[in-house]
């Protein structure tokens, strides 16, 4: 809008000049957007368009937007053939990253109550390095925390995925302590008359209201344990063992042309599924925790 | 609800942090001294580490692949990241310009940044196969010839980098929640001075989200310099290196050629880079950034 446009006409908000130029620029925001969803999901349908094709289907070009018929066999196919053991991966991977909500919302909840609760000569400082970690680049220390765990035998078993998870994170730290500082003190006072433990107050008292925040923490410590590639591939060596991630990438072996392009995808869509279902059930709670700690 | 407190609450306080403390000792404090120390030895684990002073980056410093891995990372870096930046922010003021279907269009644009690293990959190498792959297809309607996108060393990182805009969705809903955080009687109060809608987002709007701007460059950089799910899936660093990105380099000198070492030595380089930016942005953003309250 050129100055000139809304010189004069501040005493009426909407002048027709104005509301024509608004609605032009909704519809152009319109349009763009349509585009660009377009392009955002059309890979998505693609994926499911070729998890229902058969194998003949694939090599047609131009590429079918829909297969004659689907073949809902392709997803059968993936349980029944024994060699990529798809249904136990799919197991394990519901193992490493069920455990890893348990053991973050946990522990995390704890420390976190501890920083908003209590202020001690060094908490501040200790707060301090809890949120230096945030940035901390998992491959700079990963080599040594391999080494670890190896020498302590749990190499090629889910352990060294689950058990991290049991110390904190930082970014769950982090936006539960932003949670409980919110409390009211009240609440303890009237805790602590009655007799309870500090524990108590935590377990009884604090996270009984916390539902929200520990169910943001949930869906991403869910989500970042199942779709991690990296950990997975320094730990796990044998194809009973593996979790989807690892288990998809070895399923490419044969690289590009010859590889059954339909199963993969149904493959892909199947590990999407629970991310889906989470989506769907929560989408509060996702955007809240996106805009709060950034996590992509 | 936080409160000064004596000995008892003290003890209280550490047995409720203790996972934490228990967990920055043993899995990170010690791996980043440890890898210090492995960074100045060769070690295979079947030997004893062996002190070499200086030599695994003085080696480091003539290896043409680590060279490579750097500048194939830097590119990357350099070009995803402020595109993806710049996209998500302008579909976040697109959104903002309460157009009808807002939710759908915003759980839509975020929608395939939730799927993982690796089937998005799948997706991709499939949809960029030059033969019956769909992309390839439509630049065809185009006029343009087939590109072997993933096979060629001229394109394979660009082929990333394009796939790279389809997680750009959380991004989106972070400038989203910046922009509806700007302050509506701002706005008002630059429109009744007569700035137009360019000049109040020029001299409004953009100096609020400026500190949303600053968290996502960094955390973007950080994150791509990071990058391994699609070397190791889609193009194990082919063709030519021309993917060889600086994680997936520390990983193949560590886990396939067992120089832990040496590997250590890069990882290290990796974790001061980091703090390096992350430093040197939060110093430039003081020029440019606004924060409220501040000043």
């Amino acid at each position: 809008m050129s100055p000139s446009a809304t010189a004069g006409l501040q005493a009426q908000p909407a002048s027709r000049a104005g509301r024509r130029e608004q609605l032009w620029s909704k519809a152009v925001s319109l349009i763009l957007l349509l585009l660009v969803t377009a392009a955002m999901l059309s890979p998505l349908a693609f994926m499911v368009s070729t998890s229902l094709k058969t194998s003949k289907e694939l090599l047609i070009y131009p590429p079918q937007l829909l297969p004659d018929a689907p073949a809902w066999g392709n997803y059968a196919e993936l349980f029944r053939n024994g060699e990529i053991k798809f249904g136990q991966q799919y197991m394990n991977s519901l193992i490493v990253a069920v455990s890893a909500v348990v053991g973050t919302v946990l522990s995390s909840a704890l420390v976190a109550f501890g920083f908003a609760r209590y202020r001690t000569k060094a908490s501040g400082f200790l707060f301090l390095l809890v949120l230096s970690t945030m940035m901390l680049p998992y491959p700079a220390i990963m080599i040594p925390q391999f080494l670890l765990f190896t020498k302590l035998g749990l190499h090629d078993s889910l352990l060294p995925l689950i058990l991290p998870n049991f110390f904190g994170s930082a970014y769950m730290i982090f936006l539960l302590k932003q949670f409980f500082s919110t409390m009211p003190s009240e609440l303890y006072e009237a805790g602590r008359i009655d007799g309870c433990s500090e524990f108590r107050l935590f377990w009884n008292l604090t996270l009984p209201l916390a539902g929200p925040a520990m169910a943001t923490v949930a869906i991403f410590t869910f989500i970042g344990s199942w779709n991690d590639l990296l950990t997975p591939v320094l730990y796990l060596d044998s194809q009973e063992n593996f979790t989807l991630p690892i288990g998809l990438a070895s399923m490419m072996s044969s690289k590009f042309r010859l590889a059954p392009w339909n199963l993969l995808m149904a493959a892909s869509m199947l590990t999407a599924v629970p991310i889906i279902l989470l989506f769907a059930v929560a989408q509060r709670r996702f955007v809240e925790g996106i805009v709060l700690t950034g996590i992509k | 609800m936080k409160r000064t407190i004596g000995a008892s609450q003290s003890r209280a306080f550490y047995a409720f942090i203790s996972p934490w403390l228990i967990g920055f000792a043993v899995l990170t404090l010690l791996p980043i001294l440890a890898s210090l120390y492995y960074s100045f030895t060769d070690y295979d684990v079947i030997h004893a580490p062996a002190w070499v002073g200086l030599g695994n980056f003085r080696e480091l410093f003539h290896d043409e692949q680590f060279w490579n891995s750097i500048s194939v990372t830097l590119k990357y870096t350099f070009i995803s990241v402020p595109l993806t930046l710049l996209l998500s922010l302008l579909l976040a003021i697109l959104i903002n310009q309460k157009v009808p279907f807002q939710g759908f269009f915003r759980t839509a644009i975020y929608f395939p940044s939730m799927i993982s690293g690796v089937a998005m990959s799948l997706l991709f190498t499939w949809i960029f196969n030059p033969q019956a792959g769909p992309f390839n297809y439509v630049l065809s309607l185009f006029g343009m010839d087939p590109i072997p996108w993933l096979l060629d060393e001229r394109f394979a990182l660009w082929a990333l980098i394009v796939m790279s805009f389809w997680g750009m969705g959380a991004g989106m809903l972070i400038f989203l929640a910046g922009l509806q955080g700007v302050p509506a009687s701002l706005l008002e109060a630059a429109r009744l001075d007569g700035a137009g809608r360019l000049r109040s987002f020029w001299h409004v709007t953009l100096p609020m989200i400026s500190p949303v701007f600053l968290f996502q460059l960094i955390v973007g950089i950080i994150d791509s310099f990071q990058v391994f799910t699609q070397a190791y899936t889609i193009t194990q660093g082919g063709p030519n290196y021309t993917t060889w990105f600086y994680v997936y380099n520390i990983y193949i000198s560590a886990f396939k050629n067992f120089r832990y070492g040496y590997a250590s030595a890069m990882a290290w380089l990796l974790l001061a880079a980091v703090l390096l930016i992350t430093w040197f942005i939060l110093k430039a953003s003081n020029r440019f950034v606004y924060y409220e309250g501040s000043r």
